[in-house]
């Protein structure tokens, strides 16, 4: 039988297999497994040995991502659909960082309460497997395994808390809006497929360039693939399971999806947006000035009556990803300096907002296992029992609201800057409501930190947060890469800039 | 080539599998909707191969094929789950958090 089969497959040969390209993956794979074998025979009280091997793995990971910058070549793989280059590496980075940091946030949560220790840390790896796969999808067919390889696990650990009604309704509510999403795009990519004849992305954008590109079934194709995303950064009016989501799933996985998840989805609209679908802009630029401004006026309007802070910053989060989607409503098929300008302030952003948000969750966390609330209110007079705390949130808050001297205010610079420098008439639309909509923000943003420094405590109860020592690093690390990104933004900026696209052609 | 014939009947199944997730409020019944709508997405795929010969849809449709089994998978678990805490798989009873 097995010869005979091998006599048939004689005419196969194996692709070639760039192994230090791959690396960061294999290290995530490796520490998958040897995650699965600590699980199985770490003791029920000692299953903390996970979350050390996971974080360990994960900072391992990191290791071939700078040996490949160092290298500055592109590596392109499987016929084009697999493409190592600088946009895939920095952005590579950034799942790592927020899959370290997850950790850090998770370990307390988890362990204290929760049920699944174990399985918990396996679920995030593989999650964040799918999203360094992403980060080199060239072609639609990986770039769909990639976003199922990230979101079922996501789905899981957004049903964590399965017996509580509102644990598995957050995840009941996520899980359906995503495979419903799934499911459309997946309708939008075999028209694409059927009018290209490929799924190699560059070959995809060489066919849209043609006749097809001008056929209603075109234009239909490349809607429903991008709204299929759109769920994944929760734009509006894709956005209703974020709220509920995120309150009911434990607090480490909604900052984990709150960033790391859109970030993948940002990913992939990117390089939908850039490389497959570059020369549709006239259909991608109305697309994305409906989504950006919706998304952005719907969240922030919401986000203003809140009163859990989860919620708050679930809305927030929706807000921010409107701000990111406004920079593509203006990107046109002919202006290269334009388009540049766009990727790398999108980047830019994605990077800043991803350890600004872990921050501010990281805080979220080390409160509320004090005031044991979600509430706002329980938030009075935080200044005067836990000072550091207070500052570390409010230099978080200044970031998303884009005050100097935290990091945001340079991203967000630089986000106005890629829409106006467009010169027409819809950047300076999308200006002006980019502008009202941060000043709608600043208002929670400053809300909450009224609440914090001015008010009172509300039971009288002033003795001080606990740290334990993983958010305590969390926390550290993400106010001072703020502060430092925010005074020096060069350092990101140039990291941001260099994130290019390698358009290399396939074979 | 009959070509026509198997788009329409995808875009029919993606139609009916669209309004079915929708209009439905069991959740069995949604899982089963998207499903129809994996697998107009499927015969799109393998007709699109079958008109130009190359093997890439095919491949496409297998994947789809087993990614689809993983998520209805996880997607009954789910289900079951709803059901030991509400008693019920009528996804308007699932509806605490609002606002």
């Amino acid at each position: 039988m097995l010869p005979s089969l091998l006599a048939a497959a004689s005419g196969f040969t194996r692709p070639a297999l760039d192994w230090h390209a791959f690396a960061p993956e294999v290290i995530l794979v490796v520490t998958l497994v040897v995650a699965l074998a600590v699980d199985l025979v770490a003791g029920e009280h000692n299953k903390g040995l996970v979350a050390s091997v996971s974080g360990i793995g994960l900072l391992a990971a990191m290791i071939p991502l700078v040996t490949l910058a160092l290298d500055d070549s592109s590596r392109v793989m499987f016929g084009g659909a697999y493409v190592v280059d600088d946009f895939a590496l920095v952005l590579k980075g950034l799942f790592l960082v927020a899959g370290y940091l997850t950790i850090l946030l998770s370990t307390n949560a988890i362990a204290e309460g929760d049920y699944h220790e174990g399985e918990y840390y396996l679920m995030l790896i593989s999650s964040i497997l799918g999203m360094t796969i992403m980060a080199s999808s060239r072609d639609l067919i990986s770039i769909f395994i990639a976003l199922e390889m990230l979101s079922i696990p996501a789905y899981l650990l957004a049903s964590w808390r399965k017996r509580s009604k509102t644990g598995i309704e957050g995840g009941m509510k996520y899980y359906l809006m995503g495979v419903f999403a799934t499911a459309v795009m997946l309708y939008g990519m075999s028209l694409i497929y059927g009018g290209t004849g490929s799924t190699i992305l560059t070959e995809v954008g060489a066919s849209l360039g043609g006749s097809f590109g001008h056929t209603p079934v075109a234009a239909l194709g490349i809607v429903f693939t991008l709204v299929g995303f759109g769920f994944k950064v929760s734009a509006v009016p894709f956005h209703n399971w974020a709220p509920d989501t995120y309150e009911g799933a434990p607090t480490p996985v909604t900052a984990f999806l709150s960033v790391a998840s859109k970030s993948a989805g940002f990913v992939a609209i990117l390089q939908l947006v850039f490389i497959g679908f570059g020369g549709q802009s006239d259909i991608i630029r109305p697309l994305m000035f409906i989504l950006a401004t919706l998304t952005m006026t719907v969240g922030n309007v919401i986000a203003l009556r809140q009163t859990n802070i989860v919620r708050l910053f679930a809305y927030s989060s929706v807000a921010q990803a409107g701000f990111i989607l406004a920079p593509l409503s203006v990107i046109s098929a002919g202006n290269a300096g334009s388009r540049e300008q766009v990727l790398s302030s999108v980047v830019l952003y994605l990077l800043v907002y991803t350890v600004v948000n872990l921050g501010a969750f990281a805080v979220i966390i080390t409160v509320s296992r004090r005031t044991q609330s979600g509430e706002i209110t329980s938030w009075g007079g935080l200044f005067t029992y836990a000072p550091a705390l207070a500052v570390c949130m409010g230099v978080f808050l200044f970031s998303l609201g884009g005050i100097p001297p935290a990091a945001g205010w340079f991203a967000k610079v630089l986000l106005f800057k890629a829409v106006l420098s467009a010169g027409t008439t819809g950047a300076y639309a999308m200006g002006v409501i980019m502008a009202v909509n941060s000043v709608i923000s600043l208002a929670y943003y400053l809300g909450l930190m009224r609440t914090m420094f001015m008010d009172d405590v509300p039971d009288g109860d002033v003795t001080p947060v606990k740290t334990p020592v993983p958010l305590f690093a969390a926390v550290g690390l993400t106010v001072v890469a703020t502060m430092v990104l925010g005074i020096v933004p060069g350092l990101a900026a140039d990291l941001a800039k260099g994130a290019t696209f390698a358009f290399l052609p396939g074979r | 080539m009959l070509l026509n014939q198997f788009l329409l009947l995808a875009a029919a199944l993606f139609c009916i599998g669209v309004y079915g997730v929708i209009s439905r409020r069991n959740g069995v019944l949604v899982l089963m909707s998207i499903e129809l709508i994996l697998n107009s997405v499927n015969i799109n795929l393998v007709a699109f191969s079958a008109m130009t010969g190359a093997v890439t849809g095919q491949v496409f449709a297998l994947f789809v094929i087993a990614v689809a089994a993983a998520e209805v998978g996880i997607g009954l678990a789910i289900v079951l789950a709803i059901f030991r805490n509400y008693r019920s798989v009528d996804l308007d009873d699932v509806d605490l958090m609002k606002g």
